[in-house]
């Protein structure tokens, strides 16, 4: 086994593998592409070849164009790519996200791609790889960002749904059209009719074709009677907030549901009437537990909270260090708003 | 608590002032007399001494969590408030804790002369007892102030929609002085502690931007002119020896400037007159910046008291010895006025605002240009026939203010703001170029839209130089246009100058940074103002 890890390199275009010659999310375009899940940081256009999990095939298929020249294996199942053992597992991020496993000659390294501890009612729950070294974002990499438990957000969003509903009112949730919708269907599935945005319904059609089974959502589409939609559900995504489609629906009230919504200051910078704190990510002691359940000798911390995150590792004992990476919130959002403006839509 | 906690809930997330006004209505109408009261006091500032000080439950919490303090620091400068972050961090909660506002507030009055030991005995007790958002306000009652965007003007709303009193009146009554203990909340609302009849303001009449040519106005002896100081506008009541300050914002701000009660009471009729509230030193009206220190003071301290002292020029009279003067003409109220500060041997710091000399309208041209001078905002035009009208009405008053001088700088510093803005880098520090460096010239926090600000805030995020504390030193390369209404030499300041109330005019995507102003075209414009 070699001592040092020689397994992965840090380039402009993204991490990689020489010896497998492979990227894992590249941000500019390469040759060959290992995919972690859907979103549009992490899973770029312009790659010629595509590796991904199962369940994310359709989604990058629906994203980046059914003429994409992609292959996908199933949780857990190794190919060996030049030498290299890759796998993929579960990250309870989103639908078909993925942690990437690399094992060569003994040596292992984990790149977490974005992920989640806490299980849900609909992403493949994480699994946490023994490894050497391990990759981990840190977009919530701060003591103050704790996570509820599934049922009491179910519980909370739902009482927020039918105390709407006394006053007559359409509750319309904002989250990302990958990831946030579903898990709001599961979290709402029993509440009341849900109306998706064009954006969430062509990605849940795409999904559901591939065999995995949702919950049910309507597509909401302008030309609805008003009348339709009063008392129901509408989840959209975070771009439509002001738009002329969301100020159409009548008697109304928005929340938005973020990770970001802990802090009261980000509750209030957003003229809407709730924020529910519903995180793809995770959370402090999530990340904490993670990475100790890998028992790497070297962690490096991409997206986030690197600079506090990796000091605050270094300072418990284990040797980490900050990794400048293309990925993160903000680049994801800045992708779907403009996915939703071209109508090209996510 | 729950009702507290979810009244604070319901008006902090809306910026829909209906919306919070129903919220405070619906707490007014069913909760507890006493829980109630200390709503009205807590928004009004009313709130009893810190018992607990804010190092020492930061200490317990670090000690609770295991965090270091760099961690902790972190954390809070993150989230921009303490008794929040706190709340944050703090593990979940064991057991349930349920107690009234008012039941809270009394353990706290208590706890004040209680020893550490006990303090942090209790204190943790509590944080073990409530959930995140009850933690909050149970830190926010043991100090700091309530940030959540319900004014003393919006709590008034709500108590009028509820019970159909005069708002001016529940100014009063609930500015007035009360104490909790000794009073039902009847007696307050109905004002039963204060004589509604003495205090009683009236609406302020107010002016447009003057948007015509100043010959369009007709002759000009027929206008008054008068410089328009950069104050707050405010009202003198007196009335049976009783004297009441109310602002433009309907607010009763009588205590926060003594030295004007002082000086109205050596006046002997009794009268309400319209002025401007300005921070004044040796007959010279000194900038708003240093005014804005004396305002919103729970106390008064006597360094401050020297350090801005307050004066009043006084612009209209609308009321003498009980008689209603406002359907008199102007030119008749003015009369009045100046026979007012004739009669007296006057105090120093309320004097008569001055009529501007003028025979042409050509002659204010000038005029208009020297007010920056002296710390004017510009010139008040009011038609000498005008009554004192009820609220903003065209043709009659018409303010007509300075250009702002404005230059362009770039940005080297950025911090995070407070209150609903403390998720965003919202507050800047620009500089011009001297010789080969940058050297800073104003801090500016006002002037960009949100999405602005959203914009910068990411920018600021990636391109920031330190990676840990609150302030954030940033590549010179976003470069805005800074207006502001005055300029001065200054020894306090590095780069030699002051700018007085400077805002951000526009963002200047289209200027590169070497094309910012220097040292030496700022200080030139010194000379020509």
């Amino acid at each position: 086994m070699p001592k040092e890890n020689q397994l992965i390199k840090f380039t402009k275009r993204g991490i990689y593998c020489p010896q497998g010659k492979f990227y894992l999310d590249p941000w500019y375009p390469v040759e060959y592409a290992i995919i972690s899940h859907g979103h549009a940081d992490h899973a770029r256009r312009g790659m010629k070849r595509y590796l991904c999990t199962d369940d994310s095939k359709p989604i990058l298929k629906h994203r980046l164009g059914a003429d994409i020249k992609i292959e996908s294996i199933p949780y857990n199942k190794i190919l060996n790519i030049n030498g290299v053992n890759v796998s993929f597992h579960p990250a309870g991020h989103v639908i078909g996200s993925a942690q990437i496993k690399l094992e060569h000659k003994g040596y292992v390294v984990v790149f977490s791609g974005d992920y989640k501890t806490q299980p849900d009612f609909i992403t493949t729950p994480f699994e946490p790889i023994k490894c050497h070294t391990f990759i981990t974002e840190s977009t919530f990499g701060l003591p103050i960002y704790h996570w509820k438990k599934e049922e009491e957000l179910q519980s909370q969003l739902q009482s927020w749904v039918k105390a709407n509903q006394s006053n007559g009112r359409t509750s319309v949730f904002l989250g990302y059209s990958l990831g946030k919708a579903q898990r709001l269907m599961s979290l709402l599935d029993s509440c009341d009719d849900i109306y998706v945005h064009r954006a969430i319904h062509n990605l849940n059609l795409a999904i559901s074709e591939s065999g995995l089974k949702l919950p049910q959502a309507k597509l909401w589409s302008a030309d609805l009677n008003k009348k339709t939609l009063q008392n129901k559900i509408i989840i959209a995504p975070p771009a439509l907030l002001g738009s002329r489609m969301l100020k159409r629906v009548p008697n109304s009230a928005t929340a938005i549901c973020s990770g970001w919504m802990q802090i009261r200051g980000n509750r209030r910078w957003q003229a809407v009437d709730a924020g529910f704190v519903v995180s793809d990510h995770a959370d402090w002691n999530g990340l904490i537990s993670a990475v100790k359940a890998t028992e790497a000798e070297q962690v490096y911390v991409t997206h986030g909270s690197q600079a506090v995150f990796s000091k605050y590792l270094n300072e418990i004992g284990i040797k980490a260090n900050e990794l400048k990476t293309e990925y993160g919130d903000e680049a994801l959002a800045k992708a779907e708003k403009e996915d939703v403006e071209n109508k090209k839509i996510v | 608590m729950k009702q507290f906690s979810d009244l604070i809930s319901a008006v902090e997330l809306t910026n829909k002032t209906n919306a919070k006004i129903e919220a405070l209505a619906d707490y007014f109408r069913t909760a507890p007399d006493k829980d109630k009261l200390w709503l009205i006091a807590l928004f009004t500032g009313k709130r009893p001494s810190r018992p607990v000080k804010t190092t020492l439950m930061k200490e317990w919490c670090m000690e609770l969590t295991e965090l270091p303090e760099w961690l902790f620091l972190e954390s809070y400068s993150t989230v921009g408030d303490l008794g929040e972050t706190l709340a944050l961090l703090l593990p979940n909660p064991t057991h349930k804790l349920d107690l009234s506002l008012n039941e809270w507030m009394t353990e706290l009055k208590v706890l004040k002369t209680k020893t550490d030991e006990e303090k942090k005995a209790f204190v943790l007790e509590a944080w073990s007892g409530l959930d995140q958002q009850e933690r909050l306000i149970f830190n926010k009652l043991i100090g700091g102030s309530f940030r959540i965007g319900v004014s003393k003007k919006t709590l008034v709303n709500a108590l009028a929609k509820l019970t159909g009193i005069d708002t001016n009146r529940l100014m009063h009554s609930i500015t007035g002085h009360w104490d909790v203990d000794s009073i039902s909340f009847e007696e307050l609302i109905n004002g039963t502690h204060i004589n509604y009849d003495n205090s009683k303001p009236y609406p302020f009449c107010l002016a447009y931007a003057l948007e015509k040519q100043l010959h369009e106005l007709g002759e000009a002896e027929d206008w008054f002119v008068e410089q328009k100081w950069d104050g707050i506008r405010g009202q003198i009541v007196k009335r049976n020896n009783e004297i009441y300050i109310w602002s433009r914002g309907e607010e009763l701000v009588t205590k926060q400037f003594p030295e004007l009660v002082g000086a109205i009471s050596n006046f002997q009729d009794d009268f309400v007159i319209d002025g401007e509230i300005l921070a004044m030193k040796d007959n010279d009206v000194l900038l708003f910046n240093d005014l804005q220190k004396r305002l919103n003071r729970k106390n008064v301290t006597k360094k401050l008291l020297e350090e801005v002292p307050i004066g009043f020029y006084a612009y209209d009279l609308l009321e003498l010895n009980g008689d209603d003067l406002r359907d008199y003409p102007f030119k008749e109220r003015r009369k009045h006025l100046e026979q007012i500060f004739s009669s007296t041997a006057l105090p120093e710091d309320v004097k008569l605002s001055f009529l501007v000399n003028f025979e042409e309208w050509e002659d204010l041209y000038a005029i208009r240009n020297n007010s920056r001078a002296i710390n004017s905002e510009g010139l008040m035009l009011k038609q000498k026939k005008s009554p004192y009208h009820t609220g903003r009405k065209k043709g009659d008053w018409w303010k007509w203010k300075v250009d702002p001088l404005t230059i362009d700088a770039v940005m080297i510093y950025a911090q995070k703001g407070s209150g609903r803005r403390s998720s965003k880098y919202t507050d800047y520090t620009f500089a011009v170029k001297k010789d080969n460096a940058l050297v800073t010239v104003a801090k500016a926090y006002s002037g960009l839209t949100d999405k602005e600000i959203t914009e910068i805030s990411q920018w600021v995020n990636k391109n920031a130089i330190e990676k840990f504390g609150p302030v954030r030193t940033v590549k010179p390369e976003l470069v805005f246009e800074i207006a502001f209404e005055g300029i001065a030499l200054s020894n306090r300041h590095k780069s030699g100058v002051a700018l007085r109330f400077p805002r951000i005019a526009r963002w200047r995507r289209d200027k590169p940074v070497d094309e910012i102003d220097t040292i030496e075209t700022v200080k030139a414009l010194i000379l020509s103002c």
